[in-house]
């Protein structure tokens, strides 16, 4: 467990020295993300230490996004001058890119034949 | 009015004081949110993340407590977030041969869903008559928050209020995407997960990994993907809607 926190965290720092010394739109993790994949696939498999820390992590994502979630509410008085209108902006693009996008992928699946 | 004002309790000073309070109440409030969560079927009002962040904004508000205080605590679970994005890997990594197959539906549907996440905000925003600077912070809404708050600069728009509206958008789309999904007879959990990935980042895919882990490897692969798209797209897009 704590051999893989470990190499995830290590694998976030350098994914966040790459990210600062390219100057590349991407955040670190984001890299750590890319180097991990490529080390499996490389590898052929995941290291087993990786796989209990990092799966331990994941199970409580969600858990994760509280602390800057919070921040909605103390920054809610920025949301309220343009409140509402703001509002009906975030349900109905986020749900028409989530419908638009879920439509095209089942869409080009069949049309490609890959499906499962 | 606040509990402080009140009654500026010796207790209260101490307990405000000890970022071990806070880390508490973090982790007691989102356990109290997954149970209701549970309870409730895993029902998609009932989002753990939206539930404990009333909880703790509930105290922190009654309390007078600024938010900076609360975050001292709060960041341990926070820091957590850069590994567990690097975690993400792992169910990629599971689904690769599937996602190997299908790579020209992932390409053709990330651009697709990224055009539609930056030019849908762009236009319903423009519509309700939102100033250019808003749109400007809207624009990246759709992609995790270290992301969207550097396009968010780049472009001219407020990062702190960008920070804020990709949560929204993040707690929004985890609740909408089962009944949307269901509404629209999507059935295949691949194009259920990376239409959530690309519409809400890593709150939503906090949610697909939940539901079914092939949707959570399809979010996490199209949150990455529209990360690097979405950075790209913005300062085109804003510029023809400007």
């Amino acid at each position: 467990m704590l051999e893989g926190l470990t190499i995830l965290i290590v694998l976030q720092f350098i994914g966040e020295i790459i990210a600062g010394v390219t100057r590349a739109p991407i955040p670190g993790p984001v890299i750590g993300l890319g180097l991990l994949a490529g080390y499996a696939l490389w590898r052929g498999a995941i290291p087993q230490q990786i796989e209990i820390a990092g799966d331990a992590i994941l199970k409580h994502l969600s858990l994760l996004f509280v602390p800057a979630g919070v921040g909605l509410i103390a920054f809610g008085d920025r949301l309220l001058n343009e409140g509402t209108r703001l509002l009906v902006v975030l349900i109905a693009s986020t749900a028409v890119t989530m419908a638009v996008t879920a439509l095209a992928f089942r869409f080009l699946t069949r049309r490609m034949k890959e499906d499962a | 009015m606040s509990l402080r004002s009140l009654d500026p309790g010796q207790f209260w000073i101490y307990l405000a004081e000890q970022p071990l309070f806070f880390l508490a109440l973090t982790l007691g409030a989102y356990l109290v949110g997954d149970r209701i969560a549970a309870a409730t079927g895993r029902s998609p009002l009932a989002n753990p993340v939206l539930i404990a962040i009333i909880l703790v904004g509930a105290v922190l508000l009654l309390s007078g407590t600024p938010h900076q205080r609360y975050f001292e605590g709060a960041r341990f679970i926070h820091v957590l977030l850069g590994p567990a994005t690097v975690a993400l890997a792992l169910p990629i990594f599971r689904n690769r041969a599937l996602i190997a197959k299908q790579w020209r539906t992932i390409a053709l549907a990330l651009l697709i869903g990224a055009v539609t996440g930056i030019a849908s905000t762009l236009l319903f925003a423009k519509v309700l008559g939102l100033s250019s600077s808003t749109l400007a912070s809207l624009a990246p809404k759709s992609v995790t928050a270290a992301i969207a708050m550097g396009i968010s600069e780049q472009v001219g728009g407020n990062p702190p209020l960008t920070a804020v509206i990709v949560i929204a958008t993040g707690v929004l789309g985890a609740i909408i995407v089962t009944p949307l999904m269901n509404l629209l007879n999507i059935t295949d959990y691949a194009a259920r997960g990376f239409a959530v990935g690309i519409s809400a980042h890593g709150i939503g895919t906090a949610r697909a990994l939940q539901v079914n882990e092939r949707a959570g490897a399809y979010a996490a692969l199209g949150m990455a993907l529209n990360g690097l798209m979405t950075a790209i797209l913005v300062p085109l897009l804003l510029y023809l809607f400007l």
